[in-house]
């Protein structure tokens, strides 16, 4: 495996070339948000210049070609996740609406009160809150597998928390808040022993490694593009097709529908009936690029050169006195979270943006981590294949100038 | 791009202020308390007052939070102390407007004026302002209280 060319990679992405506050721009925050290549900027504006208009309408050249490029996007979705069919991918606005329209079309006609859902401590918000909703409007029980303090899933109770109860398994493939990996497929063996379905939230994933949601054997997964260097507004629920299939439509209005009178509405086929309304075209044509951007790349490279990365900052920052590194879990990506002591996570993020460092700091939609830990907030950095060695100097740059300021 | 110098915002005063909170405790008297929330960052704090008619006889804080609003409520209590209703208000206002950059006499504000180190960094003004939030909504109502910035 040859290691990646980051200064050649590094033009594909006109946003990272800046200076903020005088200093060159370190953008350490691809866990809230990864940045766009040309390919798929250029992909976007093209698709506007040249091939706008509505799918799966139109006779018209320009709606064959949106459509063409629309499902072809989907193909690569697919490829990319090794569904075993296009009829799997739904195109959504992200992971959030992807949960919560399993939480409504999938999980909710089978809930009766007293029955549970199971999620973990590590959940991002849009993992938990859905959930918690579903819980109200059904009387049904949320339930949660425990954490270590290494920041890791305490699996000792699963075969009790799995029971007759439990209607589905809902855990993150890689915590946003620690960066901790999951056994997600030993997780869903667990599961499925007890014929329990297993949704895997993958947002935080599938920037970083290879995902086989066949191999995995999930029931549903779900990941946003613009983490994964595609726009904003656009992600994929993956979902086996027999279970899609029996599902009722998330949302009702045209394109998911074969045919509508005041009598009957005669609901659209896989996956056009989760699709109502004009979707996110440019969006989904954006996502396929960016899918294309990574397969040339190779994500097994950049996953390398990612861990590289948290290899040595964990240890710069592990070298210095007064950080605590929040999340040590054996396997990581991408993600390091840390507290400085003596001084707020929120004074931190200042102060690294005057060192033109971004980074975030806050709870990062995952408060119950940070209630376990005891803290308000911690500092991330969050690693993508463009960073490089220089910007990890510029962290702990960063970190030794809080330190000298708050001394 | 903020063009703000770090030595502007974290101030001695506000460093020595965020070290040791003055009037940072419990108070078993007080008639008027409200809770400040900033879910943002995830800054909490309850401020505490002794009110005696329209007199702010004693004024109290606890909570966490960053060096600004912890800073800011230790300012506030000190500044507070013995100010009637009125004179809290005016001074809510002018404190609010510095730090939003309009023009204030900095006469008025005394020790204060180290809160307008914020205006250069926008995204730090809610962390300044909690606090005065906190003690305005404590202010106007006798129950226990909260209020939201985000």
């Amino acid at each position: 495996m040859s290691a990646l060319d980051i200064l050649a990679i590094r033009k594909d992405f006109p946003i990272l070339d800046q200076q903020v506050n005088g200093f060159d721009l370190a953008y350490l925050d691809n866990a809230a948000s990864s940045q766009k290549p040309v390919q798929v900027i250029e992909t976007i504006a093209d698709y506007y210049r040249q091939d706008n208009a509505n799918v799966h309408r139109g006779v018209h050249r320009l709606s064959q070609r949106a459509t063409d490029a629309y499902e072809a996007s989907r193909e690569k979705v697919r490829d990319f996740v090794n569904a075993k069919s296009d009829k799997e991918i739904v195109f959504v606005r992200g992971a959030t609406e992807a949960i919560n329209l399993v939480a409504q079309s999938f999980v909710r006609p089978q809930l009766n009160e007293g029955d549970e859902i199971l999620i973990s401590h590590l959940e991002h918000h849009a993992n938990i809150v859905p959930w918690q909703m579903l819980c109200e409007q059904t009387g049904a029980k949320l339930k949660v597998i425990p954490m270590t303090l290494q920041g890791e899933l305490d699996l000792s109770g699963l075969d009790d928390l799995l029971n007759e109860k439990t209607k589905i398994l809902a855990v993150g493939h890689v915590s946003n808040a620690l960066g901790t990996v999951n056994p997600i497929k030993d997780m869903i063996s667990k599961a499925h022993a007890k014929n329990i379905p297993v949704l895997i939230d993958g947002a935080q994933a599938v920037p970083h490694m290879a995902v086989d949601v066949q191999d995995l054997d999930c029931d549903f997964y779900v990941f946003s593009g613009h983490k994964m260097f595609a726009p904003t507004g656009i992600g994929a629920l993956y979902g086996k097709q027999d279970l899609l299939e029996d599902m009722s439509p998330w949302q009702g209005g045209g394109d998911m529908i074969l045919s509508v009178s005041f009598e009957k509405t005669q609901y659209n086929e896989l996956p056009y009936k989760f699709e109502a309304g004009t979707p996110n075209i440019a969006g989904s044509i954006g996502l396929g690029a960016a899918i294309d951007y990574m397969n040339a790349l190779g994500i097994d490279r950049l996953a390398k050169h990612e861990h590289d990365l948290l290899v040595a900052a964990t240890a710069k920052l592990e070298a210095l006195e007064g950080i605590r590194i929040i999340g040590t879990a054996k396997e990581k990506a991408s993600v390091l979270s840390f507290m400085i002591d003596g001084v707020h996570p929120h004074d931190v993020g200042t102060i690294f943006d005057q060192q033109g460092v971004a980074i975030r700091t806050g709870h990062h939609c995952a408060q119950p981590v940070m209630q376990f830990f005891g803290i308000p907030a911690t500092a991330r950095a969050s690693f993508a294949f463009y960073n490089t060695m220089e910007e990890i100097d510029a962290l702990v740059d960063a970190i030794k100038k809080v330190q000298e300021l708050f001394a | 791009m903020s063009n703000g110098d770090l030595r502007d915002l974290y101030q001695q005063v506000i460093m020595d202020h965020n070290k040791k909170p003055r009037n940072f405790r419990d108070m078993s008297d007080a008639n008027h308390l409200a809770h400040g929330n900033n879910p943002l960052c995830g800054d909490v704090l309850v401020v505490y007052l002794k009110m005696n008619d329209d007199v702010i006889e004693d004024v109290s804080f606890q909570g966490s939070g960053c060096a600004i609003s912890v800073a800011s409520a230790s300012l506030m209590t000190e500044a507070l102390k013995g100010k009637t209703m009125a004179e809290a208000e005016v001074l809510y206002e002018q404190v609010h407007k510095q730090m939003t950059g309009e023009d204030v006499d900095s006469s008025t504000l005394g020790k204060l004026e180290v809160l307008g180190g914020v205006k250069e960094f926008p995204a730090r003004v809610k962390c300044a302002t909690l606090s005065w939030h906190t003690v305005h909504a404590a202010m106007e109502s006798e129950q226990d209280t909260s209020v939201t910035t985000e």
